[in-house]
């Protein structure tokens, strides 16, 4: 029963995601829906010489599992350098959000991370690394 | 309730016709609400299907073996089938597509493209699906037209909006017949009447209305209209494109190739007759005799008995839904006396829609969540989606209970 996937955790952070908001002049950013559902996340990120995330916010709307997932993400990568955070994979964020999750809902779980890593990259390109 | 749980015919038999409907999910009683997307399919439909693949398969038209002769009867008269069963002429009106979407195109690209020119506008209305919207913004892109959008509130066109829109430059004008978010119906007579005091052709999107509602293509004076097999019964991979014979010789081709030729030389070619012009490539035969028996299945049962009942469904549905505070319908609501069709948008409380469906989902209920590829209209409401619910002949009283009581448990969750 996906009735498990809307454990209290997972409500609560949907209720009252962490680190919501956005963040002027920052150094990563950017956004992206999941067109078959229309959630939709926006990134912002600080990142200090040692390439580390210093500050990190999102927001966007959607359904609980995208942003409860965002909300847990932001979390998360705090403290992590932006080479780590690149390498965050599926399974991770499954670990993270601790709930089995089927194929259509991994697209969901995922969406945060999928534009974290995408303003990365686009913030590597601009430092031409 | 004031609603009386009637149908014009015996659901319950109906039902043991769809092998599917007797499935379980996760141990709960399938109950399919999921119709405007997909109808399930009666045995008699599969048994066709198999009986072909079984029997008489082989490929149509030029084959002079006695398989290929009982395979092409079948696909030409499937033809024949769905004319009589739009109002249409005959079977040179008929084109069988892969989907609706196909037939859109086939339009847009096979006589739009052609015929409309710089500063025509096209005229659409803002609750157009995805396929009849985005091949016209290509239309429009190319040969530099305006596209104006009748303006819709509540899932109907708004008072003087045909009048104010549709103009002596108008060239083209797509209409979604019935709404797949609100189950609304368009006012398509005074939008046809309209077009064509100005010269307008008119595509009618019927992919909603021609499996609910008798749709009569004359009657109606459509130029042309497309319409999905998939979603009354027939085989997915099934659509039709209706035409008007002139309005089909205004028509190139848009798929060139095998049998939709007469004579082929090296560096030319000319085409076939009506309709098979626009049949390039071997066709979907096998769909096109699942189409037939789904014709013959409605036929049977009575298009407007299939309407009667759904309405009388929704209806019921909209009473209970509404008399819930934590349930926002959208679109017209139970005391709209006009026709509409059995398609409820709601959305509960503080729950998104896919999560509201993911939990219908656990109970068996299948229901559709997201922007039912009309995310314009999405904006123009105010909602990143909705949960959809959408009946058809074979779904019950019962089952609209099941669904109010599916979103008890959604609100639980999300209370």
């Amino acid at each position: 029963m996906s009735r498990d996937m809307y454990r209290q955790r997972i409500l609560d952070h949907y209720r009252d995601p962490q680190n919501y908001g956005t963040i002027k002049d920052p150094d990563v950013t950017y956004e992206d829906v999941n067109p078959s559902c229309g959630d939709e996340i926006q990134m912002y990120a600080v990142v200090d010489d040692e390439d580390e995330i210093v500050d990190v916010k999102f927001d966007g709307q959607g359904c609980a599992i995208s942003q409860a997932s965002a909300s847990l993400l932001t979390e998360k990568v705090k403290g992590m350098t932006v080479e780590e955070v690149r390498d965050l994979e599926t399974d991770d964020i499954r670990e993270m959000l601790g709930i089995e999750l089927s194929p259509v809902r991994v697209k969901c779980a995922v969406l945060g991370l999928k534009v974290l890593e995408g303003g990365i990259v686009e913030y590597e390109k601009g430092k031409g690394t | 309730m004031s609603i009386e749980k009637a149908s014009p015919y015996n659901v319950e038999a109906v039902r043991d016709d769809f092998p599917v409907l007797g499935r379980t999910v996760d141990g709960e009683k399938l109950v399919y609400l999921d119709n405007a997307a997909t109808s399930q399919k009666p045995q008699a439909v599969i048994d066709a299907v198999s009986e072909f693949y079984e029997g008489y398969n082989a490929n149509v038209h030029r084959g002079l073996h006695k398989l290929s002769q009982e395979a092409s009867e079948a696909y030409e008269g499937a033809h024949d089938k769905v004319a009589e069963f739009i109002g249409a002429d005959g079977r040179e009106n008929i084109i069988f597509t892969s989907n609706t979407t196909e037939g859109v195109n086939t339009v847009a690209f096979g006589w739009g493209m052609h015929h409309v020119e710089e500063g025509d506008n096209i005229v659409l209305t803002q609750m157009e699906h995805h396929s009849s919207l985005v091949p016209w913004q290509q239309v429009a892109k190319r040969n530099d037209a305006e596209l104006r959008f009748l303006e819709v509130e509540e899932g109907l066109v708004k008072d003087g909006e045909v009048e104010e829109k549709i103009d002596e430059d108008t060239t083209a004008v797509s209409v979604i017949h019935m709404s797949n978010v609100f189950g609304t119906f368009a006012p398509v007579d005074e939008i046809i009447d309209r077009a064509h005091e100005h010269g307008a052709r008119v595509l009618v999107d019927g992919a909603q209305s021609v499996p609910h509602a008798s749709v009569n293509v004359n009657e109606m004076d459509a130029d042309f209209l497309v319409t999905s097999g998939h979603k009354m019964c027939g085989p997915t991979g099934t659509g039709v494109l209706y035409g008007k014979t002139d309005a089909l010789h205004e028509t190139e081709p848009y798929r060139y190739g095998g049998e939709m030729i007469k004579i082929v030389e090296y560096d030319d070619a000319t085409w076939a007759d009506l309709p098979w012009k626009f049949e390039g490539g071997t066709p979907n035969i096998a769909g096109a005799v699942g189409l037939s028996a789904a014709v013959d299945y409605l036929e049977e049962l009575g298009v407007e008995n299939v309407h009667e009942h759904e309405s009388a469904v929704t209806r019921y549905a909209l009473e209970l839904l509404e008399d819930d505070d934590e349930v926002t319908v959208y679109g017209p609501h139970a005391d709209y006396d006009k026709e509409r069709a059995g398609v409820i948008s709601f959305n509960v409380s503080d729950a998104h829609p896919h999560d509201s469906s993911q939990l219908l989902s656990d109970q068996g209920i299948a229901t559709r969540s997201g922007h039912h590829c009309a995310q314009p209209l999405m904006r123009e409401m105010g909602v990143p989606a909705t949960t959809r619910a959408s009946f058809y002949l074979y779904n019950t009283y019962e089952e609209v209970d099941a669904l109010v009581e599916g979103i008890e448990t959604v609100k639980e969750v999300f209370a």
